[in-house]
């Protein structure tokens, strides 16, 4: 079988103890949270760190829980089954439930945590191999490499964003909580991402992930919904990976909307012009919602960085926009 | 290339029912079955659900080294240089194997052994093995594979099948006769072009095949040990230990008494590990060189280097029929792509002809196959070995034909059903056939006649039908000595144990021979303890491959068994001074049959039989009568009894996104006689399954690389319980003459119709006719988007 490169191993107590560890090692560190994502992608060869830090311990970053001012916070190593089945969830943005439920299969989801997934490594279909296969290839820009098999003479990598949740949070205009043995800071999700397949994330190698918050819901409430395509119905990373949120007026209109779409590029992408294009309409329009779709499908261009027809999983974002739309309208709030 | 006409007498069809050759008929030993045909645990269900069944990786002996490969990362190459020191002085390593030190060329295949153990100057493929190490442990063997240095002369690769037909000039195999072509055959029955010509309707077009995996749950692994007392002992997940050890001997140019083979508790094969492979010959090579055990166990992606999943076709296809619905001729001529090696595919290359021509009475018939190297992981068998391509291609034509002539496609192929004791066109004797049958059981379980046509935009019904083999008589090494051997020994306990050559891959084959002792010995299926699959221990089988061993194996545990039955009458018999067909078995005892209070426990009458015959047990063999037609490849696909199944999908198309959901799949399947309900059921489900991911999810695809594009199981899709549609098992029992109890095949048949009945919902749903599988959710979209611009062109037309 895969056999693991030889690491250090270390499993700290307190998130001090973790931020400690992280300032001393940084980029020859690597964070372990439910290990469902870097596991395999150690054993791909994809990450050669001197010391393994794992979050295991750390209970404190564990529970969901609403704030003073009405918002949701979870713990970065609250489990995505504990995400995708707590109340609070539930209750306050019920498309990162499912978001969170549609992550791997069940089993993925007892290991993997909510801030695993959001700092989940892009993916491509030229990457996420053996370093056997790697090498017969070339490799490739993300590692070990200069050449992208995606796009040709491409000098960025494309490697996709593939992570549920994080489309969900963008949508719902979360905050992450990140921490250093020297400061904390809080960062609007959209912006922790950067368009860069090699490492998307704006993440120092001595900071830590705690905390994601979601804001709380608006007056009239805030809907979410979420839709994955993908060739089964477990297991599978998205191949288009939709998520709205809105609020709606006093005759039940849409106010304002967002629309994200990932499992495209290195980022889930903030679709413009959404909150006009819907504003005034009933969030079930369906009209309006593939007049959105047809908004989304012009600037959503999938390549041959994911498997699966990218002609075909383009014709299929006005249907995923359109199935999140109706999720969120079926969930309720 | 091998060409032939057959002259067929079809008015006496019953004339090729040969008498028996040492099969017992479909009637119980006794006066009704007691085992036979119920629902009971397989004998290893317990140890494999709780965790105790050992499996080879389960094994480890003290001393053992672990072995690793060295693969090739190039598609087409020549060996230049390959130096293994740095490798061999790297602390922890114990030893180090070229190619060079076995160069003696294997296959299961006597007449195209194209592999070594290791690539000696060429390369054909990425993931040809190169060079082996055994070392400490696994890191070990890694870290001094990195240290080997290869220098490789690049060479062009080929990759698409047509383009290796046509490069003359780049041979994938040195010396070969034909260029890049393993083998080709064509061959025609009656004459298909005049049929064709007088037909009513004739449909031609290009079907596709693209090329599927096992995906077995247990990759490959082996365990070598070579002992003080020079035996080499292999442990391997093989479903043909005898060609192993056959080849084992060749290779290693070890004596074979000296050799002794053991295939433990398997998880899954399918076909894939039919093949001698590369970790085997490894594995005693590097035992016999460090003289410590050795063990390899292959990755995920070492097992899809090691592939010979189903082959991709390319298959064009021409049928004809008469007005009123009769078939009247096939012509197909079909490109195989083979990959870098032979494997089984000679009999590949026949089988995508030879059993096309049933349960369909198909009067006129040619093939025209080829199969071609291409520098890719070797094809082999699969479930369904050879047919499952052109089945689809078939059954897909006939609903195109019914549907052109405006007929019920089951009603078709009722009209054309060949019927029981008959000869197929290409010489092939048929004995039971139930087909007709399962036609009626899947119709009315689907209600087919209310239902189809009537479901509603996106949703509908399609149907197929096939054959397969029970075992074919095309032995793989000329010889006449049986097929299948068992033999009993009894215990003064009351225990006895069966030692059969079979290999139970999961199927059951043990369950099932345990099964067939105890209703010959009227013992309760704990009494009898199967050892199987040990060459110092078990006769000879051949292997589980073709669908055989229940059917074989199966009449050879009958003809043991029944030699000790009549002992144990005879001795009980000359106790109670009653005749010895008074004197009947079950349950555990021995009764007679006039005075049911004289009873005996078996192991009293055992003692008896002991006293009176000597040390109590049997052998018991079975070998095929002559079968086939009399021209060059008319035994292979030659079967002493045939399978039949019909199948019903239902599906539901989302005509917004091209994905097709099946809900049910129903699939009636004439075993003969259902020795064991429960396998079988569980054989039509599995095969329906693995037809229904082959359709949609299941594709095994080399990228422009040359590289495996999916060598995991997470891009390579199987489908999850939440994919799968409900299966609908149900079982026609037509009691073949031959079989076991008359008992067919199972566990490869069923698989056949799945496809074609799911394109032909398809149809029934949206009107599209989908022939290049697989049927992604793109291609099926863009199919649905051609016929409404088609539809409404000729709406335009009209007006």
């Amino acid at each position: 079988m895969l056999r693991l490169e030889p690491f250090a191993f270390a499993k700290p107590a307190s998130v001090d103890a973790a931020l400690a560890l992280l300032a001393q090692h940084g980029a020859k560190a690597k964070v372990i949270a439910g290990g469902t994502d870097v596991m395999p992608n150690l054993k791909h060869g994809l990450y050669e760190p001197e010391v393994v830090i794992a979050l295991s311990d750390l209970g404190e970053l564990r529970g969901i829980a609403r704030n003073a001012a009405g918002e949701l916070e979870l713990g970065a190593m609250t489990t995505l089954e504990e995400v995708e089945r707590h109340p609070l969830v539930a209750a306050h943005a019920p498309g990162l439930a499912r978001a969170a439920a549609s992550v791997a299969g069940p089993t993925q989801r007892t290991m993997g945590t909510l801030g695993g997934n959001v700092c989940l490594d892009t993916r491509c279909v030229w990457i996420n191999q053996s370093h056997f296969w790697r090498q017969s290839l070339g490799f490739c820009l993300k590692k070990d490499g200069t050449v992208c098999h995606v796009v040709k003479g491409g000098k960025s990598c494309v490697a996709a964003a593939s992570n549920d949740t994080a489309t969900m949070l963008v949508a719902l205009g979360a905050r992450l909580t990140i921490r250093s043995s020297k400061a904390t800071r809080e960062v609007a999700i959209a912006d922790f991402y950067k368009p860069d397949g090699v490492m998307n994330l704006r993440l120092a190698p001595d900071e830590l992930l705690t905390r994601i918050t979601v804001p709380a819901p608006a007056p009239g409430g805030t809907w979410s919904g979420y839709a994955k395509l993908r060739p089964r119905a477990s297991i599978d990373f998205p191949r288009l990976s939709v998520a709205a949120a809105w609020t709606t007026q006093n005759d039940g209109t849409v106010a304002d909307a967002t629309l994200v779409v990932s499992a495209i590029a290195a980022t889930p992408r903030t679709i413009a012009g959404i909150g006009e294009l819907l504003r005034g309409r009933k969030p079930d329009d369906l009209a309006a919602l593939i007049a959105a779709g047809q908004h989304a499908q012009k600037v959503v261009v999938p390549l041959t960085n994911i498997d699966g027809d990218p002609q075909w999983r383009r014709a299929m974002v006005p249907v995923f926009v359109k199935r999140a739309f109706l999720a969120g309208v079926r969930g309720s709030k | 290339m091998s060409a032939g006409k057959l002259p067929v007498d079809r008015a006496d069809p019953l004339q090729h029912v040969r008498s028996p050759n040492r099969t017992f008929g479909p009637q119980p030993p006794g006066a009704r079955f007691e085992v036979i045909g119920k629902r009971m645990r397989k004998v290893d269900a317990a140890g494999k659900a709780t965790g105790e069944a050992l499996y080879t990786d389960d094994l480890a002996l003290p001393g053992m080294l672990h072995g690793k490969t060295l693969r090739s990362p190039h598609p087409h190459a020549r060996i230049k240089r390959i130096d293994t020191s740095k490798a061999e002085a790297l602390p922890g390593v114990f030893g180090v194997v070229t190619g060079a030190e076995m160069p003696v060329k294997f296959g299961v295949i006597p007449w195209t052994q194209d592999e070594t153990a290791l690539a000696v100057d060429k390369v054909r493929f990425i993931g040809d093995p190169v060079a082996a190490v055994a070392a400490v442990d696994e890191e070990t063997a890694q870290a001094a594979l990195r240290i080997i240095e290869v220098d490789y002369e690049l060479l062009t690769p080929l990759f698409d099948p047509a383009e290796a037909l046509a490069r003359k000039d780049i041979a994938i195999h040195e010396g070969n006769k034909h260029g890049n072509i393993t083998k080709e055959v064509l061959l025609e029955f009656g004459d298909p072009d005049g049929a064709m010509a007088k037909s009513d309707f004739v449909v031609e077009d290009d079907y596709e095949f693209h090329g599927t995996a096992h995906a077995p749950i247990e990759t490959h692994v082996a365990l070598a040990r070579y002992g003080s007392d020079g035996v080499l002992t292999l442990w391997s997940a093989t479903q043909i230990p005898h060609y192993v050890h056959r080849e084992l001997a060749r290779v290693l140019d070890l004596p074979a008494p000296q050799i002794r083979v053991i295939q433990p508790h398997l998880g899954g094969a399918f076909g894939g590990k039919s093949d001698p492979f590369s970790l085997e010959f490894c594995a005693a090579k590097l035992a016999m060189k460090t003289r410590r055990p050795v063990k390899f166990l292959y990755s995920r992606e070492e097992e899809f280097y090691a592939h010979r999943g189903r082959h991709p076709m390319q298959m064009h296809f021409k049928t004809g029929m008469t007005r009123d619905g009769r078939l009247t001729a096939v012509d197909s001529e079909i490109l195989i792509d083979g990959g870098a090696y032979s494997s089984f595919g000679l009999v590949t290359t026949y089988y995508s002809g030879q059993l096309l021509t049933g349960p369909h009475d198909l009067p006129n018939y040619r093939f025209h196959s080829t199969r071609v190297f291409t520098n890719k992981p070797p094809c082999g068998p699969k479930r369904g070995h050879g047919s499952v391509q052109p089945r689809f291609a078939l059954e897909v034509q006939l609903d195109r034909l019914a549907h052109q002539a405006g007929l019920d496609p089951i009603e078709v192929r009722r009209r054309n059903f060949q019927g029981a004791y008959t000869t197929t066109v290409n010489g092939q004797r048929v004995t039971s056939n139930g087909f007709d049958q399962c036609l009626d059981q899947v119709e009315a379980a689907s209600g087919w006649k209310a239902r189809r046509s009537k479901l509603g935009r996106g949703k509908g019904l399609g149907c197929a039908g096939s054959m397969y083999i029970s075992g074919t008589n095309y032995c793989v090494y000329p010889n006449d000595m049986p097929q299948a051997g068992i033999q009993l020994k009894v215990d003064r306990s009351g225990l006895v144990t069966v030692f059969s050559g079979a290999s139970d891959i999961g199927q059951g084959s043990n369950s099932v021979v345990a099964y067939i002792v105890a209703e010959e010995l009227g013992l309760r299926v704990e009494d009898v303890r199967v050892v199987a699959a040990d060459s110092d221990l078990c006769p000879v089988d051949l292997g589980a491959y073709s669908s055989r061993i229940t059917f074989m194996v199966g009449n050879a545990a009958i003809h043991a068994a029944r030699k000790l039955r009549k002992q144990v009458q005879q001795a009980v018999a000359a106790e109670w001074d009653v005749p010895p067909e008074q004197v009947a078995l079950a349950g555990g005892f021995v009764f007679d049959l006039n005075d049911r209070a004289r009873v005996l426990p078996s192991v009293k009458a055992f003692h008896l039989a002991e006293a009176r015959f000597e040390t109590l047990g049997a052998t018991g063999s079975y070998n095929t009568p002559n079968l086939g037609g009399d021209y060059r490849g008319g035994t292979i696909g030659a079967s002493p009894a045939y399978s039949f199944t019909a199948c019903v999908a239902e599906v539901d198309v989302d005509l917004e996104t091209g994905e097709v959901k099946v809900p049910h799949v129903w699939t009636s399947h004439d075993c003969g006689r259902a020795l064991a309900p429960v396998l079988v059921e569980g054989q039509i489900e599995g095969s329906a399954y693995m037809g229904f991911g082959e359709v949609f999810l299941e594709s095994h695809a080399v990228n422009r690389f040359g590289l495996t594009t999916r060598p995991n199981l997470l891009d390579y899709t199987i489908p999850t319980s939440l994919d799968c549609p409900e299966f609908h098992a149900s079982i026609v029992e037509s009691l073949d003459p031959e079989g076991p109890y008359g008992a067919k095949e199972a566990g490869e048949g069923p698989l056949h119709p799945t496809i074609p009945a799911i394109a032909n919902a398809i149809h029934d749903a949206c009107g599209i006719w989908l022939t290049k599988l697989p049927f992604t959710p793109g291609k099926v979209l863009a199919a649905l988007q051609a016929k409404e611009a088609a539809d409404a062109a000729a709406r335009g037309g009209k007006r």
